[in-house]
């Protein structure tokens, strides 16, 4: 159980590591202005310079008006799949806690844990 | 990864839609069928659909000094097999078009095709060969996870490369302009997925270990072996 917590913990800084690591190199010697833009912006605009006489034939029937709104709505796809996973995860988490409480309570301790002279 | 609404020609249009309908009418199917046959497994579905849902909404940011987001789709793969996240992509896909304007309904095809076709094959296919030769369980949940997203952002420059070849230096230039932008930025995050796949796989077959089993991905005999 030890080795597995940090093996967790490893595994989380990991994670920290990679987007600092990105955050600061990312930062460096590109344009403050475009910096950190969306890929699938940028390759939009690629298209616009492959072929300037492209014109997108559909546009979106909805689009947020701001920046905000948009990235509000964002956040709204996360939420709702994190409380989604979360709701599983908590489901089969419960469930193995009852499994868990209904074993501890049908059998007798193992003999390791028992008290001396309990036997 | 999401070609946006209108910025492909109408022929290309039809014809991922074309190639992709099948593949989600078939991930529908065993949706239904894998409920069906196995309601325990029901919120597991759901979780590998959520996860998707999550992942694809988060713009993280890259080495290249852009952003771009992860799939999330190679951990559905590994649980469920890939025909599966071909219909839940999906649903993540019409939600971002309709509701964010990211992607778009004309782009859907090709969307669905790279994000909830490609990449979760190729997750699938690098979790088989993981196991296949014998390596660590969290090795092919990282590689599964990792590669899942990276091969969708290759298979989109590969698209766009399609649609619109470079007037110098043709097809093959116009994919390596489209990968310049898209696959070299999602290396790190690809790195980053995988091992979040790592950690969710882990805390699942802590509490949902019946139901991996189940499904095939984890073995019964590491039951005995883990569990003691």
């Amino acid at each position: 159980m030890r080795r597995s917590t940090a093996v967790t913990i490893g595994l989380l800084v990991a994670l920290v590591v990679i987007f600092a690591i990105s955050f600061v190199v990312g930062g460096m010697h590109t344009n403050p202005v475009t910096r950190f833009g969306g890929t699938d912006s940028a390759a939009t605009s690629q298209i616009q310079a492959t072929d300037p006489n492209y014109k997108p034939w559909f546009t979106p029937f909805f689009q947020p008006k701001s920046a905000e709104i948009e990235s509000g709505l964002f956040a709204l796809q996360a939420a709702i799949g994190g409380a989604v996973l979360g709701f599983a995860v908590g489901g089969y988490w419960g469930r193995r806690r009852a499994e868990k409480a209904f074993h501890e309570d049908s059998m007798t301790p193992p003999v390791g844990d028992a008290p001396e002279g309990a036997l | 990864m999401h070609i946006a609404e209108g910025f492909l020609p109408i022929t290309d249009c039809v014809v991922w839609y074309a190639l992709s309908a099948p593949f989600v009418v078939h991930g529908a199917r065993q949706v239904i069928k894998q409920s069906k046959e196995d309601p325990e497994s029901r919120l597991l579905l759901a979780a590998a659909g959520a996860f998707t849902f999550v992942l694809s909404s988060i713009k993280l940011p890259s080495v290249t000094g852009s952003s771009s987001h992860p799939t999330g789709t190679g951990l559905g793969a590994v649980l469920f097999r890939p025909p599966v996240m071909a219909f839940l992509s999906t649903i993540v896909l019409i939600f971002q078009a309709l509701l964010l304007a990211h992607g778009g309904i004309t782009t859907l095809g090709a969307n669905v095709f790279s994000m909830g076709i490609a990449g979760p094959w190729v997750g699938y296919t690098c979790w088989r060969l993981s196991s296949r030769l014998g390596w660590n369980q969290n090795v092919g949940v990282f590689s599964a996870l990792a590669f899942a997203d990276l091969s969708t952002y290759v298979v989109t420059s590969v698209q766009l490369g399609i649609a619109f070849p470079d007037p110098v230096s043709g097809l093959l230039g116009s994919v390596a302009k489209f990968m310049s932008i898209f696959a070299i930025s999602q290396i790190p995050l690809a790195i980053a997925e995988g091992i979040l796949g790592v950690l969710v796989f882990r805390l699942l077959t802590d509490v949902a270990r019946p139901e991996l089993e189940r499904l095939g991905v984890i073995k019964t005999a590491e039951h005995a072996k883990t569990g003691a």
